[in-house]
């Protein structure tokens, strides 16, 4: 059973990882600011939703869990604010025709 | 090698990185960005150090907070930066700012190098003494008992910076509401989140302020939560900055600091020194204080935030 769940931690995490930098190269390579904020939008969800649900199983009780889906959340609602608030800010200073 | 000391050489590494990048940017903007994702890098350094509560305080003020201050300069700077830029000091100068420079620098470093093995502390006397105030957090009790007075002034300093924006506004809108008018524009999508996401902060920002007690945490970082809250509701619409000229406004920003004031001159009373607290009632209190200072705070913050004030009420 330990083995499954550090098995579980080590592919999610890993995961997680993966969109992170996917996230990163989107920062960097896309053309505009609206297209850099969708790729940064996926590092901000999948990707610390896969870290959360890999460190899950090593969480302390129940509570601790809890907390971890808490901070996923919160961060996935906080960036989805900051995200609006920087694409509208991006859409007055270079307008798209 | 372990994993830990891996990653604290990649973190440092990445620390020094972005602090040479922020000071050779160009672009106001660009270092201010720099300038947030330092803080926020700053911040992990402090967990490394197992400093908690500055790294609460490092995110919340020291990235968060002045990034956006500093944020809203750049942008009322963007309209003269390219003259600025153009401008070209003298090699005399250059020279004199960068001997300063190379001086400040080296007498830090100095300093850095020479100090005595172990460094000189406090925290074995501020430990000891802990049970006398009641906290279970250590870095409050400095901060509110031990060394209150320096709590005190920075309080104090807050309400001063905001008077210095506040006396920046032309004479014919003094009294008005800071920011911009009419540049606000409601969509749905901002809204619904600048209405689901208060709620959660003000709980968080309560829980904060409360286990401030006992565990990292305190009024400060709460403070700073409740005014972004704030600040979110007007970006989105929901409501708008309130006219300097408000008495209850007044009240709110000064509550703050007088509590703290008068509970300083009662220790001249009952424990026969300013800011002293009377045995048994310390936690009491540090509480009473801590719960005004909040809001005080929290307004004080959000309204540094939104500047000056721009524009005065429809006749």
């Amino acid at each position: 059973m330990t083995l499954v769940l550090d098995i579980l931690t080590v592919v999610a995490v890993s995961a997680g990882v993966f969109f992170f930098l996917a996230g990163t190269v989107g920062l960097l390579r896309f053309p505009d600011s609206l297209s850099r904020l969708h790729a940064l939008t996926k590092a901000d969800n999948l990707g610390l939703g896969l870290v959360v649900l890999g460190l899950l199983p090593r969480a302390d009780g129940p509570f601790g869990a809890l907390k971890l889906i808490a901070v996923w959340l919160l961060a996935q609602l906080a960036g989805a604010t900051v995200t609006q608030l920087l694409a509208r800010a991006a859409r007055t200073a270079e307008p798209q025709e | 090698m372990t994993l830990e000391l891996v990653f604290d050489i990649g973190l440092a590494a990445l620390v020094l990185t972005v602090a040479t990048w922020t000071l050779l940017a160009r672009e106001t903007t660009a270092a201010v960005i720099g300038f947030v994702a330092y803080g926020l890098l700053l911040t992990l350094v402090w967990v490394r150090l197992a400093a908690v509560d500055v790294a609460l305080t490092e995110a919340a003020i020291g990235s968060g907070m002045t990034g956006v201050l500093l944020l809203t300069a750049a942008a009322r700077l963007r309209a003269t930066e390219a003259v600025a830029n153009a401008e070209q000091p003298g090699a005399t100068l250059r020279v004199v700012a960068a001997l300063l420079c190379v001086s400040v620098f080296a007498g830090l470093a100095g300093i850095v190098l020479l100090l005595p093995e172990p460094g000189p502390t406090l925290a074995p006397q501020a430990a000891a003494n802990l049970g006398s105030t009641g906290l279970g957090n250590a870095v409050t009790a400095v901060l509110l008992s031990f060394r209150a007075i320096d709590t005190l002034l920075e309080t104090v300093v807050l309400l001063l910076a905001l008077l210095g924006v506040w006396s920046l506004a032309p004479d014919r809108v003094w009294g008005g509401r800071p920011g911009p008018q009419g540049n606000v524009q409601r969509d749905g999508v901002l809204v619904f989140l600048a209405q689901l996401l208060p709620p959660v902060g003000i709980v968080v920002a309560i829980h904060l302020f409360w286990v401030g007690a006992d565990a990292p945490g305190g009024k400060f970082q709460a403070a700073t939560i409740l005014a972004a809250m704030w600040i979110l509701a007007q970006q989105a619409g929901l409501t708008d900055a309130p006219p300097v000229d408000r008495r209850w406004l007044r009240l709110v920003l000064v509550a703050g600091p007088a509590a703290f004031l008068a509970v300083g001159f009662l220790g001249f009373a009952a424990a026969g020194a300013f800011l002293a607290y009377p045995a048994g009632y310390a936690k009491p209190l540090i509480l009473f204080i801590e719960a005004a200072l909040m809001p005080s705070i929290a307004a004080t913050l959000a309204l540094l935030v939104a500047g000056p004030p721009a524009r005065t009420e429809p006749p």
